[in-house]
């Protein structure tokens, strides 16, 4: 069985198109006919990421592999990398700055969104390199 | 009850009806933080929050609620109406404080 593969350009510090790559991937799988719950598990993993992307990060690119069996996400940036991953992932740690926090992000939920929403994720990350986070979300 | 029951029965002013506002309404949910929303905002909710900028259009659409409501009179982002316009996103206005504003609609949807 072949897959689909999409690849999306996340402009960077954006707002206004974030969660557009992730809106789109929700239509597709809801046009495939997906479940509804593999669908709300894929649109919160990737959304969070792109907004990583956007807010820490200054963009990057996504690509989506759609298997019979899987959805893998693969989010590469370019920013300054996460120095200590543990603490990122603990929730409520943002490093977001005030002016973010106004527009209600950084409330440092977005990893442990993505960890509690996907059934696989890696992070690769080097500083001063960039970051990238690989994501596998099974169909039912 | 839909969304354009709702916006009538409330006084709310309605600064865009999508889907001509006949989206059936689930259950009421507030929060302000978007991350909390995306993962607790439900199908067919009706959202009360304050944060009138572009991005609560994309956490509504992905979490495929029925309408938002801006209460406390937030300053609305013109760029909200317009992605709200472009998406079939309902989107509703209220002077009161967000408790005050999902009381309200509490008691029109199930009073
Ligand atoms: N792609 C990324 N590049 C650099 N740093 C990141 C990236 N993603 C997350 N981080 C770091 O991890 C922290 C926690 O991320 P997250 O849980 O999504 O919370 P938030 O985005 O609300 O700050 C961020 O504040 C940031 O310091
Ligand atoms: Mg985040």
């Amino acid at each position: 069985m072949s897959s689909l593969k999409f690849h999306y350009v996340v402009d960077k510090t954006d707002f206004t198109r974030a969660g557009e790559a992730s809106s789109d991937v929700k239509g597709k799988l809801r046009k495939m006919g997906c479940d509804p719950e593999v669908i709300r598990k894929v649109a919160i993993a990737m959304y969070e990421g792109e907004i990583n992307m956007v807010i820490h990060a200054k963009g990057g690119v996504i690509d989506v592999e759609i298997t019979p069996t899987d959805i893998i996400l693969v989010l590469k940036d370019n920013g300054p990398g996460i120095a200590d991953i543990e603490k990122a992932m603990q929730a409520g740690y943002s490093t977001a700055s005030e002016n973010i926090r106004s527009l209600g992000f950084g409330a440092g939920m977005g990893l442990p969104n993505m960890k509690k929403y996907s059934d696989e994720m890696n992070i690769d990350t080097v500083l001063g390199v960039g970051t990238t986070v690989t994501m596998v979300v099974h169909m039912k | 009850m839909t969304v354009k029951e709702l916006a009538e029965k409330s006084g709310f002013e309605a600064l865009n009806l999508g889907e001509e506002g006949t989206r059936d309404i689930t259950g009421i949910y507030c929060c302000d933080l978007l991350s909390v929303v995306m993962s607790k905002g439900f199908s067919g909710a009706c959202w009360v929050t304050i944060m009138g900028n572009i991005n609560a259009a994309a956490v509504a659409s992905l979490t495929d609620m029925a309408c938002i409501v801006l209460a406390e009179g937030a300053a609305i982002d013109d760029m909200l109406i317009k992605k709200a316009e472009q998406q079939d996103i309902s989107v509703l206005k209220s002077d009161m404080p967000i408790f005050e504003t999902a009381l309200k609609i509490n008691g029109i949807i199930n009073g």
